[in-house]
């Protein structure tokens, strides 16, 4: 009952500012954001949509599913699998990874110079990526890189005889892992901040242990704005090339590279078939984030 | 509580360790470029190729115009969604948060098939209107970050009274954004700016397709062709990225309180 005539309140408040509801200023009103959408429909959606049209043509301009039917093409699965799966493991061990990181500078008790020190970092590191990231992979462990010639002088471990190889599957993902990583941190910092002191007193007074209050408190209530960012960095590398195409060429085919080529050269000599691969990317990014912003709305309903 | 904090230790030094090592590694690499001893000739090669400086003037040049581009369209949209038409702030929102939804390749894709030279706005056409371009995707790849930036220092002054007390002295909505609102969220501004630069600095999809001579583009060639040098840019991409990060956080004590909140 309290809730509802708050809200009502609220919406009242709202929906009556003094002298703003006549109908004549209506033109003015919208002049001040026109330049916005001018711009937004002319340099974003425009040019999106007209490639989600062409994925649905043919070269005659006729409406066709065959674009995205060729789409099943062994070479271009292949590259969605692998763009995908390393997209999943690079979001997932990141945002592991980020929590655990996360959690100890604001709840384990380190100096607090750590935690200013890590989010500045975490700052610097999220928005360090593409060419100087992958080089700074290929000095570590290349076949020449500092760790993989010390593992091999100090320990006699030769990590390429083992199979290892940074282009590949597990290089790739252990390079975007540099990006994600800070990045969970700066979105999950914040929401650890939020879990308020007297969720845990409350806790305790009802009897709860430890890890009872991490299990029935904690968890749930970071479980949303965790699952979004992971959803959150799973497009981030999904779209990602500038990364993949300095660290490997054009070796590992991932998609945003296949379609870059595909730009570059006609490589699959159908232009068409490049803009279904670009629906697709789209059409994955679109779902992961409507996932995304369900999540945040959830999460948002706690951490105020 | 002794457990916790000593896993905290492990997980804190586990990642300083993922993060430091790649750093020490292509500074040690950036060192090696003479024989047997360490030394900066590689950034002395790096520093005095003329391409380096041009390319890296290029992009200079370009974040500017992203940056002025940027603050025009998203300072008074996000003014006037606050003032006016709060009912249009979820749209908005929306809008802003698509390029981190369309993949950049994406968006240039579409630029390069909308804009071609036989359409009927060909930016591709001559240099000038490419660089425009260039500096427009820039801008709505920045924007996301940008809106969020403004709105933040918007939240934390009084939009409705400084307008009023501006139309009261008879401003007209020109002098009230660039002269009060303007300089009252410049902190939020110059965040938004600092982190656009980040971004367009070292961007290698957009102006690689666009055929410009960038920054991004060219450190790419270099790593498909040198040794060193890459090591050495690298690590002054790095300090570029840090000295921006930092400015932020700079500008961030300067800010009023409250807009050092999250959201």
């Amino acid at each position: 009952m309290t809730d509802l005539s708050l809200s009502n309140q609220a919406i009242a408040g709202k929906t009556a500012p003094p002298g703003e509801a006549r109908a004549l200023r209506l033109p003015t009103q919208w002049l001040g954001v026109t330049p916005f959408f001018i711009f937004a429909i002319m340099f974003l959606i425009l040019p999106t949509l007209y490639l989600m049209l062409g994925a649905f043509q043919n070269d005659a301009g006729e409406f066709t599913l065959e674009n995205i039917f060729a789409l099943s093409q062994a070479n271009i699965v292949a590259a969605y699998w692998i763009s995908i799966k390393v997209s999943l493991a690079s979001s997932l061990i990141g945002a592991f990874a980020g929590l655990a990181i996360a959690i100890a500078i604001v709840r384990g008790g380190l100096p607090n110079w750590i935690r200013s020190a890590t989010l500045t970092f975490s700052g610097v590191a999220s928005n360090f990526a593409g060419v100087p990231l992958a080089f700074a992979f290929i000095a570590t462990l290349g076949r020449l890189g500092l760790v993989t010639v010390l593992l091999n002088t100090l320990v006699g471990l030769n990590l390429y005889a083992h199979g290892f190889n940074l282009l590949s599957f597990w290089g790739l993902t252990l390079t975007y892992v540099y990006f994600q990583i800070p990045l969970m941190v700066v979105i999950i910092v914040p929401a650890i901040d939020g879990l308020k002191r007297e969720w845990g007193e409350a806790a305790a007074t009802l009897g709860a242990t430890q890890s009872q209050y991490w299990r029935m408190v904690v968890i749930p209530v970071l479980w949303p704005s965790f699952l979004g960012t992971v959803i959150l960095l799973f497009a981030n590398a999904f779209g990602a090339i500038a990364t993949a195409y300095a660290l490997t060429g054009s070796s590992l085919n991932i998609v945003p590279i296949l379609l870059y080529a595909q730009i570059r050269g006609d490589v699959l000599h159908n232009a068409h078939l490049g803009y279904a691969i670009a629906f697709g990317m789209i059409f994955i990014t679109g779902l992961a984030n409507i996932f995304y912003i369900w999540f945040r709305t959830r999460s948002e309903r706690w951490l105020k | 509580m002794k457990a916790g904090r000593f896993w905290a230790w492990i997980v804190f030094i586990l990642g300083a360790a993922y993060f430091f090592i790649p750093l020490i590694a292509t500074i040690e690499f950036s060192l090696r470029m003479r024989r047997g001893v360490y030394s900066f000739d590689a950034y002395k090669v790096v520093l005095g190729d003329s391409q380096f400086q041009t390319t890296f003037m290029y992009s200079v040049i370009v974040a500017v115009f992203t940056i002025v581009l940027g603050v025009l369209i998203v300072v008074p949209t996000a003014y006037w969604i606050r003032l006016r038409l709060p009912q249009l702030r979820p749209v908005v929102e929306f809008i802003t948060l698509l390029p981190l939804v369309i993949p950049a390749i994406v968006i240039v894709f579409g630029y390069i098939r909308m804009y071609g030279s036989n359409s009927p706005l060909p930016f591709l056409s001559n240099n000038t209107a490419t660089n425009a371009l260039l500096v427009i995707g820039y801008a709505a790849l920045a924007l996301p970050y940008m809106y969020r930036a403004v709105d933040t220092g918007l939240r934390t002054i009084d939009v409705r009274t400084l307008t009023e007390a501006a139309q009261i002295l008879g401003a007209g909505w020109g002098t009230i954004v660039a002269r009060v609102i303007l300089p009252n969220v410049l902190i939020a501004v110059l965040s938004g700016a600092f982190l656009t630069f980040a971004i367009v600095i070292g961007e290698f999809t957009m102006a690689s397709l666009l055929n410009r001579p960038a920054f991004g583009p060219y450190l790419q060639n270099l790593v498909a062709n040198r040794a060193y040098e890459p090591a050495a840019l690298s690590i002054i991409a790095f300090v570029i990225t840090w000295g921006c990060m930092s400015l932020i956080q700079v500008l961030s004590r300067f800010a009023p309180k409250s807009a050092n909140r999250p959201n």
